[in-house]
């Protein structure tokens, strides 16, 4: 962004609305929204207590958890169903349904079926994570060009060989697309689980601080996980950029 | 007894100077004829052009050759042994490159080798020869889009030279290369055919291109497709590559490929 002819770091529009929030804060217009420095000391306050840090740890676990899942799953699932038709006709329609679904409406029949543990949180963040990376990584094989995979063959690749020579690297910057934005799905996943199925983790510390009317804590929480989310997306829109000079030349 | 007789009627028509032999094969999509009983052999040592107008089937042949497609009946022969489907004698010059972006032009040019499991050291070292060889020393470790056209089909070129195979099979390989490019990449082909003492298999589109370059020029006819006619230019092909164009024969047999194709252009 450039303003009266000097260009201003990346972000800065931030600040504009972190001093908007302070002048709203101080007003004391509402309870719900206290000033942002009260906010920020809060912050600094909590974040060293055994509370929160136990709370980070449940929630990194499983959204760390839920997400390897998500990949590890994802991907393979993607690529298959991309390379086999058959795959394709038979799986395709249940990703776009659950793609679309509500699912925090499922969460109730994953407490049914995998009880109220951690167990159950891990399913649900998979669960909101996977379906965009499935979709994105059969995308990425569709667009293969018929000619590396006709190259490939030519020169005698075992599937093995085509697999993870070919497909898997001309893939990878739609793949990495669909982590992306499954990672940020699961961050909604891993609080959904941890409200819905047990009170543990940051899920806990939401509905704590909210039943109680203590706002500062709660934004404090909240950006954190916000900050949390943000690195995590702006991490793999970099691996993206790594891969985007071959991206446009397929 | 029927099966030695068999053999033996089999064995009767290979001459022996042919490296690749086309057997009445036949390719059907459908209820399409693509190619329909077609017979053709291919000299060793020599570059064969396989000229037609669009949709003649060359490409098809030629990747039924490559064993990349399967006639739906009749048999390809490699030195006298029958082709069940891609194989080390054989290596492939695609049209649009096919080059793996993401891969440096050395790992591209020994990744033929790669998948056939050589060490990485020797891989390398019989890249970079070929990469020396194809006038692209220096470019080792750049990426396919920052090179243009002509030095991204050298990078083809010179993979499939690496692979050592007895067969080259070359798919339009400079329709995507801008005239100036083809003209050196032409000639630097007929110093590849004497050099390499392999068998080169050409498909083009290009009348000129393929008598310019061709010990062997097969003209196939669509619907359904057929070998018309084989023509082999005598008097120029050890001329200098400046003179070539100027050979009556040359001339002559630009002429007589064009009024025969003529009636079936679009």
């Amino acid at each position: 962004m450039i303003v009266f002819g000097r260009r201003l770091p990346g972000m800065s529009s931030l600040l504009l609305w972190a001093l908007l929030w302070e002048i709203v804060g101080q007003t004391g217009w509402t309870f719900f929204i206290p000033p942002l420095s009260e906010v920020l000391v809060t912050l600094f306050n909590v974040i060293g207590t055994p509370a929160f840090q136990k709370a980070m740890y449940e929630t990194a676990y499983a959204f760390v958890a839920g997400v390897f899942f998500a990949i590890v799953i994802g991907v393979p699932v993607g690529i298959l169903i991309g390379k086999s038709r058959l795959l394709d006709e038979l799986i395709l329609p249940w990703v776009n349904i659950f793609l679309s679904a509500p699912l925090t409406a499922l969460v109730p029949v994953l407490m049914v079926l995998f009880g109220f543990g951690m167990k159950s949180i891990i399913i649900t963040t998979t669960l909101f994570a996977i379906w965009i990376i499935i979709l994105n990584s059969r995308a990425g094989v569709k667009q293969i060009n018929r000619s590396l995979v006709e190259m490939a063959h030519s020169f005698g690749a075992s599937p093995f060989d085509a697999f993870f020579k070919v497909y898997f690297w001309a893939a990878l910057p739609e793949i990495l697309g669909g982590v992306r934005i499954g990672v940020i799905r699961a961050v909604k996943g891993v609080i959904i689980g941890q409200l819905l199925i047990s009170i543990v983790g940051f899920g806990a510390l939401f509905e704590l601080y909210s039943n109680n009317f203590m706002m500062s804590h709660f934004w404090a929480v909240l950006i954190v996980l916000f900050a949390l989310a943000f690195s995590l997306s702006e991490f793999f829109a970099y691996l993206e950029r790594r891969v985007s000079y071959y991206a446009a030349s397929r | 007894m029927s099966q030695t007789n068999d053999a033996f009627e089999k064995s009767e028509p290979v001459d022996m100077d042919s490296a690749v032999s086309v057997r009445s094969v036949s390719k059907n999509y459908g209820t399409v004829e693509a190619l329909r009983d077609l017979s053709l052999e291919f000299p060793r040592g020599q570059l064969t052009s396989l000229l037609g107008p669009s949709g003649c089937g060359k490409t098809t042949l030629l990747k039924i050759i490559a064993g990349l497609l399967e006639p739906t009946s009749g048999e390809i022969l490699i030195e006298g042994k029958k082709v069940t489907g891609p194989g080390a004698d054989r290596a492939f010059v695609f049209q649009d490159f096919a080059l793996l972006p993401w891969a440096s032009v050395i790992r591209n040019v020994a990744f033929g080798l790669e998948l056939r499991g050589v060490a990485k050291s020797e891989r390398e070292a019989i890249a970079e020869k070929y990469i020396k060889n194809v006038g692209l020393s220096g470019f080792e470790k750049s990426y396919p889009h920052e090179l243009s056209g002509g030095m991204r089909q050298r990078v083809g070129l010179a993979r499939a030279l690496s692979v050592d195979s007895q067969v080259l099979l070359l798919d339009e390989p400079f329709s995507a290369v801008d005239e100036q490019n083809r003209r050196k990449f032409q000639e630097d082909m007929l110093e590849l055919v004497r050099n390499e003492n392999k068998t080169f298999i050409f498909v083009t589109h290009s009348i000129e291109e393929a008598v310019y370059v061709s010990d062997q020029i097969a003209i196939l006819l669509p619907r359904p497709s057929r070998v018309s006619e084989i023509i082999r230019p005598t008097s120029f092909r050890n001329t200098d590559v400046e003179n070539i164009r100027r050979s009556p024969e040359y001339l002559d047999i630009v002429d007589q490929i064009w009024a025969s194709l003529r009636n079936y252009v679009e």
